[in-house]
């Protein structure tokens, strides 16, 4: 049993919430190193020396020609066939905003195992406009290992090109293997249906998050890392009024966090 | 032969750039088009064989889900075809990736010659006719002066085959040129050498911007004997080279040496008989302030070093210290908004990385103050005929916004606190600010981190982008008003990733100990780069020869002055340098020795084997004269206010709260990415919905410390035309105020200024300047809160011509921008604006004066800035309110805090009561007041120094207890019926809302639509 997981989180070419990922796979009680992609093409460090692959948020390359495009296919070319041992052997990735359109663009979602084309899409938002904003998510499959025991959660957005899209046949055999993960609600949990703002980029059928047939390898648009701890919360002073005037005080961590402790205690339990 | 790729959006896809450019249209010019269509244009310009261009169509530019892509074009309806791309040399960034791409996936490498290109292509629908599409062209999709662009009529290319591809590839006519500029002249022609700049071949290259006594000087140093002497030795005639002057012009321009703010002043003031004499507004007043603080502050002195790098740096606490610097990038903004303000945030992110051994960068600011964007009247002209008019406001607001958004966004740091003012008088010239907070260890490898030296032997190595015909006269440019000789090469893009990936690089070679000293490449290039670190070591000698250049042909003067993007310069130990470049090769990024740091006291510079520059250090540097100036002062005549009481009073607020200088600017706020980093405390839009903007930004940079940073502004330009002195005061108050009304530790606080001014030519604006800068002094050392670092920007002006040819001028108002950073001890304690709860107590601080002049009430009754009596701080006694509320604060006894700006109390309590989504029952004649006798001005005096408060009725009593000896006044209560209710001073009431009408006043307005982009 690994007592101690460890997590690289890829840098380099754009990528840029690589610390705020790092520390919170280490708050949830791994080891992480932060690796250039280069390191890894010329084996200064070894994918298979990890059991957790972080794809984290930013502008790799600018989003030039189409967000994730261009690291998605550095990643194919160069290390393509240490991805594949990687998922083969029951290890995990995450990737968040630019990090799950990397993914989806190199075909590590939905499915690699049937990767010939790429079967989805992160495009546009409906907008037309890069949104920051916090939205709703709910949960809406049990397959994922990242998301076990949240029901729903609150959490950040910040991106032009987070509208998932992708033929319907594909969408209806994602939602019957039950690799949807989280879809973008209202207040009161109920599915935005597109709804600006609930649905902040007009993903189809409200798609905030996706994983791959084993719920291990999952992509989301929102970002967990960046509510570690209650006060980076937006409602959190009224918060701390209300809990202060019920006599108790403030919980020092924030709800992003539990999805991380999933990936790293899923690593303690299996690997 | 070059390929060209078209990428389509699937018809089944929406093409939501086309929908926007289509609305667009309609909003900004008032033409309606049926549709929009996108396509994004990919010219290669490298033989490639049908196969690997199918490969490389197929595999990086087509998402097979949305796009469908051709090497031909694809038959589509629409009746106009627009096609824009870059002129030649403009940076291109998606070219560049997609060329990285190619050479990724083919495995080949393209020659220096060989590129990819990109372009757009606009299929437009609807019956327009040609000079609307050349309109839609001009006014909205493309700037002449960076791009190019093709348009075609449908009919005419019916049946016609594939046009050959434009190659936007840089020709320079000659080969390097290197000419002697002959001083010997008399002083007319040196006056036009100084104004004009140096004859080339094709006429002026742009100004110099020497006076003429600057240019005396320059010519007296090359006659001295021991100068002739020691430049014989090393092959140089008598004549200065043009490399040679370009450079001492940059090293001394108004950008690098504020003259005007380091000139010798005769100031008088009123009358009086002696002027007196002012050695530096800058040394006496600001530098003079930090001095009398930090000498009184002693032990407690947190200033680590201020004024002498690229950005001030305070202790954080006793392991990290903070780095902060506010600029400007107003001139090239004016030409090309996205450009100008895309380079200068990106610009402005390199000042923390130099500073010291470097920062790494944790928030972004950003302010833009432009006309109007309704604005309908005509645009003046640069030129006399007509032409050349300025760019609308809206889309100045337009392209600054974004290339704030793409500058901050792609370099990952949260881009958190901003603002917006409006006035007419920023139709000449847009104020475009941006600023960067750094943080860096205090102590690196066991040196002092704020502590850097170049060492004689020490490489210089240039890193990050090459090098091209970029900016050159930029530096000089800004201190010319902006005419229209105006050189294009003014404007640049900044490409953020190629920054990102350096800066990325330097902060791991800044941890391996790799370098001794470093700078950023900002205005006048690698010659204010190098020459500045030579001063560290006494000397230097470069090989311009080895600079990695965009395109050949350039000439060694234009080498190097260019201030082509993403550059530093570093000091290397020569056994470091292998180390340095494997790093350089991982991070992907350009690292080049350019020559090494010498004690000669020379800045020696040979191009091609020859030198071209041998020019003393401390001439370069100190050589020319002091400038002497004239500034008087008389006080303006108080005109009183003629404003009849208004019947309705809850109309009138609403009208308020929907003025552009007071409503939510939230659309802007949503498109930067204000909390990457993860560190967001306090964001810049709070309340229940968060969609209020808050008085500051807090947050907290570091994962084991709870400690925070606070960050806020204020700019008061409105209260100049009445006395620059006050204005100047009002704006440290409210930085000031804003940080306490978070919870800053008032003995935290320190300021940045920047100066904007205009027509400084004039003894009254140089009058004003001197009492805005006396102010600086007064409440600084009031406060206790020294200034850091700071910037000016002194020629703000528009010289223009009207549509009929009239001579025109348009000045920015004085304008001067306070930035506060400020240290919190522990963040959970920090509060914001919104009230809370229900029956929670609402408290006024501070006392209502009548002090309406210039104030937002005043402006929407028509009086303009003129009329009225200027708000006056009084210092002390805000100073003890402010420690007073700081400790409220600190024992959590406060929900909520708003600082009072701009429409004063009226506008304040309303936001305080629909950020918490609140009723509110206020009664006006228990607010503090002096002379002030009617409702309307009570509500919307802008009297300095005020908050309004929120307490739950459980700590009233101890919050009375703690602001017993300052201005407290209990004046209602939050209620949770949503109604909005303010009694008069007759007892009856004069506003009555819903809280949800007054947010949409604020939030939902035409004015907003205008902002909303």
């Amino acid at each position: 049993m690994v007592k101690t997981p460890r997590v690289l989180v890829l840098i380099g070419y754009g990528i840029n919430c690589d610390r705020e990922t790092k520390l919170a796979f280490e708050m949830a009680g791994a080891q992480v190193q932060r690796v250039h992609i280069n390191n890894l093409i010329n084996s200064k460090y070894r994918l298979e020396n990890f059991h957790i692959l972080a794809l984290p948020g930013g502008f790799s390359y600018g989003d030039d020609i189409a967000s994730g495009k261009v690291l998605a296919n550095k990643i194919k070319i160069n290390l393509g066939d240490e991805v594949r041992k990687f998922i083969s052997e029951g290890k995990l990735i995450i990737g968040i905003c630019n990090g799950f359109q990397v993914m989806v663009k190199a075909g590590l979602l939905p499915d690699i195992s049937d990767c010939v084309t790429q079967a989805t899409t992160l495009t546009f938002n409906d907008s037309g406009r890069f949104e920051a904003r916090w939205v709703h998510l709910r949960k809406w499959s049990e397959k994922c290992i990242w998301t076990r025991g949240i029901e729903r959660i609150y959490l950040p957005v910040a991106h032009g090109e987070g509208k998932f899209f992708a033929e319907k046949e594909t969408i209806t055999n994602l939602e019957e293997s039950q690799q949807i993960v989280f879809k973008y609600v209202n207040e009161e949990g109920e599915p935005a249906k597109g709804e600006f703002p609930h649905n902040p980029n007009g993903s189809e059928r409200d798609i905030a998050a996706i994983c791959d047939p084993s719920g291990r390898i999952f992509g989301m648009m929102p970002h967990p890392e960046r509510f570690l701890y209650f006060i980076n919360h937006p409602n959190w002073t009224k918060k701390k009024e209300e809990l202060i005037r019920r006599g108790t005080g403030i919980p020092r961590e924030g709800d992003g966090i539990a999805l991380f402790r999933n990936g790293v205690q899923y690593v303690r339990d299996n690997l | 032969m070059a390929s060209i790729i078209r990428v389509y959006f699937k018809d089944e896809a929406r093409d939501t750039l086309g929908e926007r450019v289509k609305e667009e249209i309609l909003k900004h010019l008032k033409l309606k088009v049926d549709k929009v269509g996108t396509v994004e244009v990919y010219t290669i310009d490298k033989e490639l064989s049908y196969s690997e261009l199918e490969h490389v169509r197929k595999e990086i530019f087509t998402d097979p889900l949305v796009q469908i892509s051709s090497c031909k074009s694809l038959t589509k309806n629409f009746d106009w075809l627009v096609e824009v791309g870059c002129r030649p040399g403009v940076t291109d960034p998606v070219g560049h990736t997609a060329r990285e791409a190619i050479e990724e996936l083919l495995g080949v490498s393209f020659t220096a010659r060989q590129s990819v290109y990109a372009s757009r292509e606009y299929l437009i629908s609807g019956g327009l006719k040609q000079a609307e599409v050349e309109r839609i062209v001009r006014d909205f999709l493309a700037n002449e002066l960076i791009q190019r662009w093709k348009i075609i009529d449908r009919r005419t290319i019916e049946g016609r085959g594939e046009a050959e591809p434009y190659i936007p590839h840089v020709q320079l006519s000659d080969g390097p040129q290197v000419i002697e500029v002959n001083l010997g002249v008399s002083d007319a022609e040196l006056e036009r050498i100084g104004k004009d700049g140096i004859m080339g071949k094709e006429g002026s290259r742009g100004p110099l911007a020497l006076s003429l006594p600057e240019m005396r000087t320059i010519r007296d140093y090359f006659n001295r004997g021991n100068v002739i002497a020691a430049r014989k030795e090393v092959g140089l005639g008598k004549n200065p080279l043009d490399i040679e002057l370009e450079s001492i012009a940059q090293t001394q321009s108004e950008h690098c040496k504020h003259k005007i703010f380091n000139g010798l002043l005769a100031y008088e003031e009123n009358g009086k008989r002696e002027p007196e004499l002012i050695d530096s507004l800058f040394k006496t007043y600001i530098k003079g302030a930090t001095h009398e603080i930090r000498k009184k502050a002693g032990e407690n002195d947190w200033c680590v070093q201020v004024f002498t790098d690229n950005s001030g740096i305070v202790r954080f606490n006793e392991n990290w210290n903070l780095t902060f610097k506010v600029e400007t990038h107003n001139s090239p903004s004016a030409l090309d908004p996205y450009g100008g303000a895309i380079t200068g945030i990106v610009g402005v992110n390199r000042d923390p990385l130099g500073t010291g051994k470097g920062s790494r960068l944790i928030l972004n600011i950003y302010g833009y103050c432009l006309a109007p964007p309704n604005y309908e009247k005509e645009l003046p002209c640069r030129d006399k005929n007509g032409k050349n008019p300025l760019l609308h406001p809206r889309r100045i607001l337009d392209g600054v916004r974004k290339g704030v958004e793409d500058g901050g966004n792609k370099s990952g740091i949260p881009t958190a606190w901003g603002f917006l003012r409006f006035d007419e008088r920023y139709l000449g010239k847009p104020l475009v600010y941006v600023g960067t907070v750094g943080i860096m260890p205090a102590v690196i490898n066991g040196k002092p981190s704020h502590k850097k030296k170049a060492m004689p032997g020490d490489l210089i190595v240039m890193v990050g982008g090459k090098i091209g015909k970029d900016g050159i006269h930029g530096a000089t440019f800004s201190s010319e008003s902006l005419q229209k000789e105006s050189p294009a090469a003014a404007v640049q893009i900044g490409d953020p990733i190629t920054q990102k990936k350096m800066s990325d690089m330097l902060l791991e070679a800044r941890d391996l100990d790799l370098y001794n000293s470093i700078t950023d490449n900002g205005a006048g290039g690698l010659s204010c780069s190098i020459g500045e670190m030579a001063q560290e070591s006494g000397g230097c000698t470069v090989n311009l020869t080895a600079a990695p250049l965009k395109y050949d042909g350039l000439d060694p003067w234009e080498i190097w002055i260019s201030e082509a993007q993403e550059r530093m310069t570093l000091a290397i130990e020569p056994e470091k340098l292998t180390r340095f470049m494997e790093l350089c090769h991982k991070w992907d990024v350009i690292g080049t020795v350019l020559g090494k740091f010498t004690d000669s006291g020379k800045c020696h510079v040979e191009y091609q084997g020859k030198t071209v520059m041998f020019v003393d250090l401390d001439f370069l540097h100190n050589g020319l004269p002091q400038k002497r100036m004239r500034g008087v002062f008389h006080p303006p005549s108080l005109r009183m206010v003629e404003v009849p009481p208004p019947q309705n009073l809850t109309g009138v607020l609403k009208e308020m709260l929907s003025r552009l200088n007071i409503c939510s600017k939230e659309h802007i706020v949503r498109q930067y990415d204000h909390e990457v980093q993860g560190t967001s405390v306090i964001k810049p839009l709070v309340g229940v919905r968060c969609d209020v903007h808050s008085d500051a930004v807090v947050i907290k940079p570091l994962a084991d410390s709870w400690q925070g940073v606070s960050i806020t502004t204020a700019i008061k330009p409105n209260y100049s035309d009445l006395d620059t002195y006050h204005m100047a005061a009002c704006c440290i108050d409210e930085a000031v105020k804003n940080a306490i009304s978070i919870g800053s530790d008032p003995n935290r606080i320190a300021l940045l200024d920047n100066f904007c001014w205009s027509r400084t030519e004039e003894e009254w604006r140089l009058g004003e300047l001197k009492r805005a800068a006396q102010a600086c002094y007064d409440y600084a050392i009031l406060f206790g809160t020294p200034f850091i670092s700071g910037k000016d920007s002194m020629f703000n002006d528009f010289d223009g011509f009207s549509e009929a040819g009239k001579v025109l001028k348009i000045a920015v108002p004085p304008t001067l921008l306070i930035s506060a950073i400020g240290i919190i001890s522990d963040v959970r304690k920090c509060i914001t604006m919104d009230g809370k709860a229900p029956e929670d107590i609402i408290y006024i601080l501070g006392e209502t004066a009548l002090e309406l002049g210039g104030s937002e009430y005043l402006c929407l009754m028509g009086e303009e800035h003129k009329a009225g009596r200027v708000p006056v701080v009084n210092g002390e006694r805000a100073k003890l309110l402010y420690q007073r509320l700081y400790r409220a604060i600190e024992e959590g006894i406060i929900s909520s805090a708003h600082s009072l700006s701009d429409g004063g109390l009226g506008v304040g309590l309303a936001k305080v009561a629909f950020a918490g989504e609140l009723g509110m029952e206020v009664d006006l004649s228990k607010v503090p007041r002096k002379g002030v006798e009617r409702d309307d001005f009570l509500l919307f005096s802008e009297s300095a120094s005020r908050f309004i408060i929120t307490v739950s009725p459980k700590n009233a009593r101890d919050f009375q207890e703690m602001m017993r000896e300052s201005e407290c006044a209990s004046i209602g209560c939050l209620r949770s019926n949503g109604k909005f209710a303010i009694k008069g001073l007759d007892g009856r009431v004069i506003i009555s809302a819903r809280s949800s009408d007054l947010k949409q006043a604020y939030k939902g307005t035409e004015a907003q639509e205008l902002i909303a982009i």
